[in-house]
């Protein structure tokens, strides 16, 4: 190959935008999406579906440019409402990992428990979010516990699922070393059963902060003082001239902080896990 | 056949395994064979004979159906550091160093030794292996060769009575096997080892074996053969090739080996 003009010219544009061919493809295929939106709310009429502009400049004020009022009672900022939803999911979600990794190590590591165990959690885990709401209002009585009662309980079947299938799939590579060296039961949990089982308690934990984030916004929707889900039904219900613009705002902001949660697990995983695997 | 001062009694030792179908395969059958403080035995044979069977009832990782096996006069019922193995895979935990792959075995197995005692025995066999300049990687920065040998250093750091190989050098190429060889070799003479391998390489038998025990095809696997290895110690991977009596040794094995290939496909043609 020998230089040509045109080869010379090449690195300097590149040096200009150097971040321009990793982008191109979002900017394009974001950019078709948005204009494909825009399309199809100017055939529908700007009242039943807003386009992203109009989304933009109905929400511009207060929405966007302050997350954080307060006008007291339920009138807050989006920044507000996700917080108390996360604050929720949080609890919910803390409690589901501590009691998920539990149940699951102990039906991985016994396995009569864990055969026994195995059709109660294969039925219940199929069970959609919003079927415990009911029950969890009967049983606490109070809507902001129930909403907690329903993240835990749906974010609680992958983290048990996915321990107790990484505790029974340690290599056997692995079990005979401890055999050999007569580990204690102790030192083999340890070293051996806590190490590797770590990958999966993450897939598990990395599935079930989506579901808790699934379950919380339809939660808040059907009963809740505040929150993301809250304010789309209560936009909903006002029926006001951005109403749907302020939803559709609250579903971006819903899937924005959906997809930084999924992340976040995963990235305390990569970090946890490291060396292994 | 009672060697003196034998360490391992292998006692007419039977092995079924009972498989998900009902029906059962008897894998050994009838195995006797005596072993002397300090000796290396090979056991070689064509594939599914039953020689990692074998290996694993010495190791205690398995119980044989019928017979028994007696160290040092006492039956084995389950593994232990007494009787360390070196697997064919490595079996290194791959969320541990070098360096923390050999000090689980150390402190496991010395758990009276000081910190400072266990540390030093722990550089010393990272040593032995000329790994000291890997000792904190971990394993999957590690070529086939230097996990092997981590494996061995694991193995001889707590000095067991009795060394079980499995096929250690199996997955090395030449190069690299033969030099493994070479060290396991002075190794096992410097701490007068007793040791066990799997092999079905002859060449890797003839030289670290002073017995190579041939096994016949399975079902129902015997010892067919038992070769002496009289070449002189110390030995040398490319001087033992000249010894007068090394191609006649190697022609035995590889006829034995032709045998029972030839009887296998027999049976599988008449089948």
């Amino acid at each position: 190959m020998t230089p040509t003009p045109s080869s010379s010219r090449r690195p300097r544009r590149r040096r200009l935008l150097p971040a321009l061919p990793q982008v191109l493809p979002y900017l394009f295929c974001i950019g078709a999406f948005l204009i494909a939106w825009q399309l199809l709310s100017a055939a529908l009429g700007v009242a039943r579906l807003p386009g992203p502009i109009n989304v933009l400049i109905d929400t511009w004020n207060p929405y966007i440019s302050q997350p954080f009022f307060d006008d007291g009672g339920t009138s807050k900022g989006l920044g507000w409402q996700i917080l108390i939803s996360l604050q929720r999911v949080a609890l919910g979600y803390g409690l589901a990992a501590v009691v998920g990794i539990a149940i699951g190590g102990l039906l991985g590591l016994n396995r009569f428990i864990g055969k026994g165990f195995d059709p109660v959690v294969q039925v219940l885990r199929t069970v959609p979010p919003l079927a415990w709401f009911p029950i969890s209002l009967m049983v606490f009585q109070d809507a902001n516990t129930s909403a907690i009662f329903v993240i835990f309980i749906t974010a609680i079947w992958p983290i048990i699922i996915n321990t107790a299938v990484g505790i029974q799939e340690i290599p056997q590579d692995y079990t005979n070393v401890a055999r050999v060296l007569r580990l204690s039961k102790r030192a083999y949990i340890r070293n051996i059963v806590v190490p590797a089982t770590v990958p999966y308690v993450f897939t598990g934990l990395r599935i079930a902060v989506g579901l808790a984030w699934l379950a919380i916004v339809a939660a808040e929707m059907l009963k809740a003082d505040g929150g993301i889900g809250y304010f789309i039904w209560d936009a909903y219900n006002a029926g006001g001239d951005s109403s749907s613009s302020q939803i559709i705002l609250a579903i971006v902001y819903v899937g924005v902080v959906g997809l930084l949660l999924d992340r976040l697990v995963a990235w305390v995983g990569r970090k946890v896990s490291k060396g292994a695997g | 056949m009672t060697t003196p001062g034998g360490l391992i009694t292998i006692d007419s030792v039977t092995q079924v395994f009972h498989l998900d179908d009902g029906s059962h395969y008897v894998a050994l059958r009838g195995i006797k064979l005596d072993i002397a403080a300090g000796e290396f035995v090979s056991l070689i044979g064509h594939s599914g004979c039953g020689k990692s069977t074998l290996l694993n009832l010495l190791a205690g990782l398995s119980q044989a159906s019928e017979g028994g096996i007696l160290i040092n006069g006492r039956q084995v019922t389950d593994p232990g550091p007494d009787r360390m193995v070196v697997f064919q895979n490595y079996s290194l935990l791959p969320w541990l160093t070098v360096r923390q792959n050999i000090a689980l075995a150390v402190s496991t197995v010395y758990p009276g030794h000081s910190p400072q005692e266990r540390r030093e025995i722990v550089e010393r066999n990272i040593q032995a292996v000329h790994l000291t300049g890997a000792a904190s990687k971990f394993p999957a920065e590690l070529s086939g060769g230097m996990k092997q040998r981590v494996a061995i250093a694991r193995a001889l750091a707590i000095r067991p009575r009795l060394l079980l190989l499995d096929e250690p050098f199996g997955a090395l190429d030449a190069l690299t096997r033969g030099n493994l060889q070479q060290q396991l070799m002075q190794i096992c003479q410097e701490s007068k080892l007793t040791a066990v391998m799997v092999t079905h390489d002859v060449d890797e038998a003839l030289l670290l074996s002073d017995r190579v025990v041939c096994l016949s095809n399975g079902p129902a696997a015997g010892i067919g053969h038992i070769l002496p290895v009289p070449l002189p110690r110390p030995r040398d991977r490319l001087a033992v090739m000249d010894h007068p009596d090394y191609y006649h040794l190697r022609a035995e094995l590889i006829h034995f080996l032709q045998d029972q290939r030839r009887l296998k496909q027999l049976a599988a043609s008449s089948r």
